[in-house]
């Protein structure tokens, strides 16, 4: 599939992965997603414990997911989660991309990433409040990373 | 095996399961186990030996129009998972079996009356520590006569929205205190799946769905507690027509299912049209 111009700015290891899965059958997929979900670590406890502050709650997410994130000695944030619901599976995968292919992203690049990321991630098969909840935890991220860049004066 | 909900004063206990109960039928072959989740992931990654899975998008509703399944469909639907009129349906889920209880709304649109809701859904089976495995199973197909669609009982369309605020009779909103606020109408990015107009149905009570819920267990909260819920705190009644709405109609089934079944109220019906009907209707009435 020819790539779009918005999708040829995304960071590159996140338009990699979505290619990635962008070439395998529905359950193809969903089996990598849930290995994703598998690598599932919650936020380290150097950087946050329990009660988790409600100021890094995920608005809209029913998985009760929470983002923080950690600047990184040679510049950039690690992102980190914890997933409250022991039920959410998909929250899990996204953490675990998330961090994976937007940890150590420029801001502008990861404030640029679009909503739509999200179904291409886990195909059209939401419904729209998980859409809503998964949306918020890549938007959550986003915010982290406009708080770095101005922390950074960037 | 004591019965766990004779304790807790429900009209239709029969129509629940306990996980003690269904851990001993796992394998009879006049019951079968349907999980029906959310989210999408949370089946493949491990669900009840010899469940089956019905997905609310894929099987139950019509892949080109806005509607339910048709009784076709159903029937192949039930026979490709071996199920027969007689079969007893157990439905259970994630999000405190949200998604089951919508399952089970249909099925009974069907009117296969053998239908049960194991009492926790998932979260309690797993928090007991019971078995799960990823082996997807297969059944013989089963004899599933076409059935009927049976709209007039339990389900509303909008027009019987009209008359029943014309008539002052009660709805119940069960979606967040924001979007019954109009403060929320659909995801950035995706307005197509949201509604252009925010608030509720005029006259509306908001009951948000899960306070019918333990969230510690995931267990239905006994009927005295729902009775302070709904009766007391909201003050329905159960002679009332009470038309229950959501969004598209999946949370309000789960109110549907306590109303009827847990408190037994004689005339619920469910509005799957819901708020992204209401809310993109022209001229419809609305209140903030």
């Amino acid at each position: 599939m020819p790539r779009s111009s918005a999708e040829a700015a995304l960071p590159p290891r996140l338009l990699e992965l979505i290619e990635t899965l962008d070439g395998l059958d529905r359950g193809e997929r969903v089996e990598a997603l849930i290995s994703f979900a598998e690598r599932f670590r919650e936020v380290p406890e150097r950087v946050a414990r329990r009660p988790f502050p409600e100021a890094r709650r995920v608005p809209g997410c029913e998985s009760q997911a929470f983002v923080w994130s950690e600047e990184r000695a040679e510049g950039g944030l690690d992102f980190h989660f914890a997933v409250e619901n022991p039920q959410g599976i998909s929250a899990r995968a996204l953490a675990v991309i998330l961090a994976d292919t937007l940890s150590g992203e420029r801001p502008e690049a990861i404030a640029a990433v679009p909503a739509e990321v999200v179904e291409r991630i886990f195909g059209p098969e939401l419904s729209t409040g998980k859409s809503l909840g998964l949306a918020g935890m890549l938007q959550s991220v986003q915010r982290e990373a406009r708080r770095g860049a101005v922390r950074s004066g960037g | 095996m004591p019965d766990p909900f004779a304790a807790r004063g429900y009209a239709r206990p029969e129509v629940l399961v306990s996980s003690e109960w269904l851990a001993e039928h796992l394998g009879d072959p006049e019951v079968r186990v349907v999980e029906s989740n959310e989210d999408p992931l949370v089946y493949p990654s491990g669900h009840l030996p010899g469940a089956v899975e019905i997905d609310w998008l894929r099987d139950l509703n019509d892949p080109l129009r806005r509607e339910m399944l048709d009784g076709e469909r159903f029937a192949r639907l039930m026979s490709g998972h071996g199920v027969s009129p007689a079969t007893t349906v157990v439905l259970y889920g994630d999000q405190n079996n949200w998604w089951a209880c919508y399952a089970f709304w249909i099925l009974q649109l069907f009117g296969h009356a053998r239908a049960r809701v194991l009492d926790g859904g998932r979260l309690k089976w797993l928090r007991e520590g019971r078995t799960v495995t990823r082996e997807v199973p297969s059944y013989a197909p089963a004899d599933y006569p076409v059935p009927r669609r049976d709209d007039s009982r339990i389900r509303a369309f909008r027009a019987q929205v009209f008359d029943q605020i014309a008539a002052g009779w009660p709805l119940v909103d069960v979606r967040s205190p924001e979007e019954y606020r109009g403060e929320r109408l659909h995801m950035p990015g995706y307005p197509n799946e949201g509604a252009l107009r925010g608030g509720h149905i005029p006259g509306a009570r908001n009951v948000p769905w899960a306070r019918a819920v333990d969230a510690e267990t995931g267990e239905f909260l006994p009927a005295a507690a729902l009775a302070r819920l709904y009766l007391e705190e909201q003050g329905l009644k159960r002679g009332d027509e009470i038309i229950a709405y959501c969004r598209i109609g999946e949370r309000s089934s789960h109110t549907w299912f306590v109303l009827t079944y847990l408190l037994g109220f004689p005339r619920v019906r469910n509005y799957d049209g819901s708020w992204t009907e209401w809310g993109n209707l022209v001229g419809a009435p609305i209140e903030r």
